[in-house]
């Protein structure tokens, strides 16, 4: 059924007890055109469009836990993109033009917020990277601003202008970023996938990959063997593991990243800012708590927690930015597992395998480009070639050379 | 997360900053053929779900270079040798 005002009103009438669930609960088929590993964000996705893009219908996601059980339900909801890097701009601008016509387009309140992301920068250098990158969005032909500390104060005058050691001095302001609901993300696209015939099979866990004369055959998994002509690895944190399966070894480690939420307070901060100095972003989100993270923990890592040094680091940051939050107590905190590229930037490609693709290496990036990864991962598996968009997230970029590295620390995952 | 520093004693993890995998091995050799051994030490990695082997530099500490043997997925540490005393097995081993 499609959601409108319209079936909202029937179903008050019955008390709304008469809801179909959103989607099915089926039981694998002995074979399907394409099988996607890892029922997350970026493989509903992949397998939404590629019913909707190229009518691959007969498709199955295989999720080893629950339906975005992964880091689509556990990152901070941020969308932008503010990138610098020939290749990364086109590719997340994309991202963002999806996620504007997302709603409408797999009929479900994702509840996708323009806000605004706000950069914040301390210094003269700072503000000259700033200018830089605001410079080469435009280029790309995406919303950048460079404003000064009182344009800057107009917007958030809570934050600590008057620090001695780091004052504000102004910020990189993306008006079209802004905040997702998460989890609705990967709802939406569960049920735009399942109206279109895709199988999304829950606690169903891959355990082998079945390769003859160097092509798929298809996946053992705890629900018996399944057969397929093409397969997508979009296994996120444990891409090392499924990939491993197929006897591949890739530049990717498995760190984990920690996010926080406040209690809930009354509407204060409506867009969302990051720090300059610490690393540290903060947004507020809509039931009031505010939602915020910093970086890695910085050791290889498979459990989805954390340790105190870093909710400490974060939480230092934070005050330092916002000292009005000192007293504001933290709700929750939670770790997701990232793969972490050896370049911080993304991998989408064909393997050496034909008829395996893969998905993979965002780091902690990965939610923004959650519709775009979709779309172009569904695009280089149909076609079997990548799209214009993501040729650059090539697997052997490595080898060849040509990395796309944002932050310029070079091969070392953890500080990326 | 407190890490035993073969010099200093348990210590948290914080005096430390990890490096990474402990079995990456650098080529020897400069010769172009070797390609594929530099691109796999540069990187490639393991990336283990379980015990894995790293390095870690106590410099908040005594500021040696030391080898930990930590789970993964637990984060529990097995155990800590100075990075010095695994090499210099390492090539005792490698040279009888």
């Amino acid at each position: 059924m499609r959601y409108s005002v319209f079936s909202l009103l029937k179903n008050s009438f019955s008390g709304h007890k008469n809801w179909a669930p959103a989607w099915r609960e089926p039981q694998p088929k002995k074979e399907y055109d394409v099988i996607i590993v890892g029922g997350g964000g970026h493989g509903l996705a992949t397998a939404y469009y590629l019913a909707k893009e190229h009518g691959i219908t007969n498709v199955a996601v295989l999720e080893k836990g629950w339906l975005g059980s992964g880091n689509i339900g556990r990152n901070t909801t941020i969308i932008r993109s503010n990138y610098l890097l020939v290749g990364n701009n086109p590719f997340y601008e994309w991202s963002l033009k999806l996620w504007e016509g997302l709603e409408q387009d797999f009929n479900f309140n994702a509840m996708v917020s323009q806000r605004g992301v706000l950069n914040l920068y301390h210094s003269d250098p700072q503000r000259d990277a700033y200018a830089r990158r605001g410079n080469a969005m435009r280029l790309d032909g995406v919303d950048s601003e460079l404003l000064d500390r009182e344009a800057v104060r107009e917007m958030a005058p809570f934050l600590s202008f008057d620090n001695a050691r780091f004052p504000i001095m102004g910020g990189l302001l993306q008006r079209r970023g802004g905040t997702v609901r998460h989890d609705g993300v990967a709802w939406g696209y569960a049920r735009g996938a399942d109206l279109r015939g895709v199988d999304i099979i829950q606690n169903c866990e891959v355990t082998g990959i079945r390769i003859e004369n160097g092509k798929v055959q298809g996946v053992e998994t705890n629900k018996g063997y399944i057969g397929c002509k093409k397969l997508g690895l979009a296994a996120a944190g444990n891409t090392g593991e499924v990939a491993a399966m197929a006897g591949m070894k890739l530049p990717i480690e498995s760190h984990v990243l920690q996010a926080f939420v406040s209690e809930g307070i009354k509407p204060y901060l409506d867009t969302v800012i990051t720090y300059g100095v610490g690393h540290f972003y903060v947004s507020q989100s809509d039931k009031g708590g505010l939602v915020f993270g910093g970086d890695l923990d910085g050791y290889n890592s498979y459990a989805r927690r954390g340790n105190m040094p870093t909710v400490e680091h974060v939480i230092e940051a934070g005050v330092a930015m916002i000292p009005g939050i000192a007293r504001i107590r933290v709700l929750r905190s939670w770790g997701g597992i990232m793969d972490m590229s050896m370049d911080g930037s993304p991998i989408i490609d064909k393997t050496h395998v034909d008829g395996l693709y893969l998905n993979c290496g965002w780091c902690y990036g990965g939610f923004k480009a959650t519709p775009a990864s979709g779309w172009c991962f569904a695009h280089t598996i149909a076609k079997n070639e990548a799209h214009a968009l993501n040729a650059p997230y090539r697997l052997d970029r490595f080898r060849r050379g040509y990395m796309i590295d944002e932050k310029g620390v070079g091969a070392t995952p953890n500080l990326h | 997360m407190l890490i035993k520093c073969p010099y200093c004693g348990p210590r948290p993890s914080e005096e430390f900053t990890i490096l990474g995998d402990a079995s990456v091995r650098r080529p020897t050799s400069n010769d172009p053929a070797t390609m594929d051994q530099w691109f796999d030490y540069v990187y490639l990695r393991d990336n283990p779900k379980g015990r894995y082997k790293e390095y870690w530099h106590h410099g908040g500490g005594c500021r040696s270079w030391i080898v930990v043997d930590r789970d993964t997925q637990t984060h529990e540490i097995f155990g800590t040798q100075a990075a010095r005393d695994v090499t210099l097995a390492e090539n005792k081993k490698g040279n009888s």
